[in-house]
């Protein structure tokens, strides 16, 4: 394992970060903010509770995911899609590495940034309104977790774009939809049955629900099945990525 | 000498089906520096794209300092620079750090000391805190170039270094290329300029179509296969050459105010003191003299007639 490589990716992308410091830490936190002042102030003052939780504490842990799935694919899928587009890939594919090092290089900036935007949301959060978190530990390792599989995620759909607009489209597409009817708002159990059973297939109400439960103690779905629905979602990343590797998809000609 | 990037039966079939390398052998000795010779699309930065990894290998093998590229390919890129035919840079680096980048992919410990070398060699040091995009063409040329070599390489290839380059530039790329060599590094580089390997390699293989047409030292190319001429100024214009010359196969040239000689320099006879008797018995005054050595330009426009 070359670790000098995996630390000269890792330090690059990350520098990278720095220098749009403001897109990149600024604007979500500012985007979190509104959502707070619309959601929080406007709505919560006619909700009020939703399973005992204040509205305005309730919606934290689903906004925080929001913006950590968005940020963790757009990061990654980004800082590999970019040097695939500049031409500059000649260097990762041309040094004695394999793709293992260039994964956990451009893998582990993406998911530590948008780590690092989810705590400086929850921090944001905290001027809001009170927020409790019942299981610290559980809290950050879903956090972790999040942030990872949705990096390996970014980076397949960077390694998969052919184009701008395709590098957008899944987020935008894809992501959003999930996200927003993933439980981030409301608790599921508000839905009519049916719109339950349906959003049972949607893989972010599992993170929303066991990231709320790490908060509030409370869970939509139990919380083991929230982890088995990161594990997979994990392995199926994976599996991806080894195939991409092992065939030089789009990568190697 | 020990050759240490060797290549044997090597193809590439793209996506496409096309063919552009078809079974090719080459073996490249330890500090030499080898021309690629060959037109555009005869399969140059398929060849080198291969040996560096960048391309998936057809058939065939291919091996770097012992080192099979696809089985051992960490110990065989450790050895390789590449400075690559487009100049992609990241735009908004500084070059120090884009350097330092290239060093560290490679799995080497950070050394600024280094790199500083290699940057005021290439000229680059005033620029080490300019982002790339600010830069010239031929200094963006000259980061990959102190990229490729931030891992020090002990093979280096340049694929098409001169091209769209000033003439200034490219005097100095040469510098470069001799004082690697001095310091033992192999370079293979590529380039339709005949001129470009003609003045710095000290072997040339000639590629067409994917095909190696011969590898061969750049004198012996140019003795064995170079024509001279021997250009032969006349006092007074001649209106036709004399039967009594005929044998010789001379040309008018300038108008009659030339005779051109064509002869084969490594020929046991040159048959030049015999034609200058005769052109004094046959009353010519004669002016001046030249002769001009054939450039592998025109080897290589013989070569590429003749294979084809
Ligand atoms: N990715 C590719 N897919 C299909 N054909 C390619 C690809 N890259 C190069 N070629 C073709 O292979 C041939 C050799 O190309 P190349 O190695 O770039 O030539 P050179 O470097 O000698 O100019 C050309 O005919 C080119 O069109
Ligand atoms: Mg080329």
């Amino acid at each position: 394992m070359n670790v000098e490589a995996i630390r000269s990716i890792y330090r690059y992308e990350m520098a990278r970060t720095f220098r749009t410091l403001f897109q990149s830490v600024v604007s979500p936190v500012i985007s979190t903010s509104l959502y707070f002042v619309v959601f929080g102030t406007a709505i919560g003052s006619r909700i009020d509770q939703v399973e005992g939780v204040d509205y305005g504490a309730f919606i934290v842990p689903g906004l925080i995911m929001l913006t950590v799935l968005m940020q963790s694919i757009s990061n990654a899928s980004f800082g590999i899609y970019m040097p695939r587009f500049i031409g500059t890939i000649y260097e990762q594919l041309s040094a004695p590495i394999s793709f293992i090092e260039i994964l956990i290089g451009y893998v582990g900036a993406a998911a530590t940034k948008s780590f690092a935007i989810g705590l400086i949301i929850y921090v944001t959060a905290n001027f809001f309104v009170s927020l409790p978190v019942a299981h610290p530990i559980w809290m950050l390792t879903f956090l972790a977790l999040t942030c990872i599989t949705f990096s390996l995620f970014g980076f397949i759909i960077g390694i998969w774009a052919k184009n701008f607009e395709q590098l957008q489209l899944v987020p935008l597409l894809v992501i959003s939809p999930l996200a927003f009817l993933g439980g981030t708002f409301y608790s599921i159990t508000m839905l009519p049955p049916l719109w339950q059973t349906i959003t049972l297939f949607n893989p972010v109400v599992y993170l929303v629900s066991g990231f709320r439960w790490a908060f509030f103690g409370l869970a939509d779905v139990p919380v083991g099945l929230s982890i088995a629905a990161i594990a997979a979602f994990s392995a199926l990343c994976l599996g991806i990525v080894w195939w991409i590797f092992k065939t030089g998809y789009r990568i190697r000609s | 000498m020990a050759s240490i990037v060797s290549a044997r039966g090597v193809r590439k079939t793209y996506g496409s089906g096309f063919e552009a390398l078809k079974g090719v052998d080459l073996e490249i000795e330890q500090g030499e520096i080898l021309a690629l010779l060959g037109p555009n699309g005869a399969g140059k930065t398929t060849l080198i794209s291969m040996i560096c990894g960048i391309t998936e290998i057809s058939a065939g093998n291919i091996s770097v300092g012992g080192h099979d590229v696809v089985r051992d390919f960490r110990a065989a890129r450790s050895l390789i620079g590449l400075v690559p035919q487009e100049v992609s840079i990241e735009p908004f680096e500084k070059v120090m750090n884009t350097v330092r980048f290239s060093r560290g992919l490679f799995g080497k410990r950070r050394d600024d000391a280094f790199l500083e070398r290699i940057l005021r060699d290439l000229s680059l040091w005033d620029k080490r805190d300019t982002p790339t995009r600010e830069l010239s063409g031929g200094m963006k040329r000259r980061v990959l170039i102190a990229k490729a070599l931030s891992h020090e390489p002990s093979v280096l290839f340049l694929d098409e270094p001169t091209a769209g380059v000033d003439v200034e530039l490219r005097t100095g790329m040469w510098e470069t290329v001799d004082r690697l060599r001095a310091a033992g590094t192999t370079i293979i580089l590529t380039t339709h300029y005949i001129e470009e390997a003609e003045a710095i390699a000290d072997r040339v293989a000639v590629i067409n179509q994917g095909r190696i047409l011969l590898v061969e030292e750049k004198e012996r190319l140019l003795h064995r296969m170079g024509r001279k001429q021997l250009t032969i100024e006349l006092q007074e214009p001649v209106a036709e050459i004399p039967p009594a010359l005929a044998a010789y196969g001379l040309e008018r040239a300038e108008d009659g105010n030339a005779l051109v000689y064509t002869y084969d320099r490594a020929a046991e006879r040159t048959g030049i003191t015999s034609l200058l008797g005769d052109l004094a018995e046959a009353g010519f005054t004669l002016r001046d003299l030249h002769t001009r050595q054939s450039s592998l330009e025109d080897i290589f426009v013989d070569l590429v007639r003749e294979r084809s």
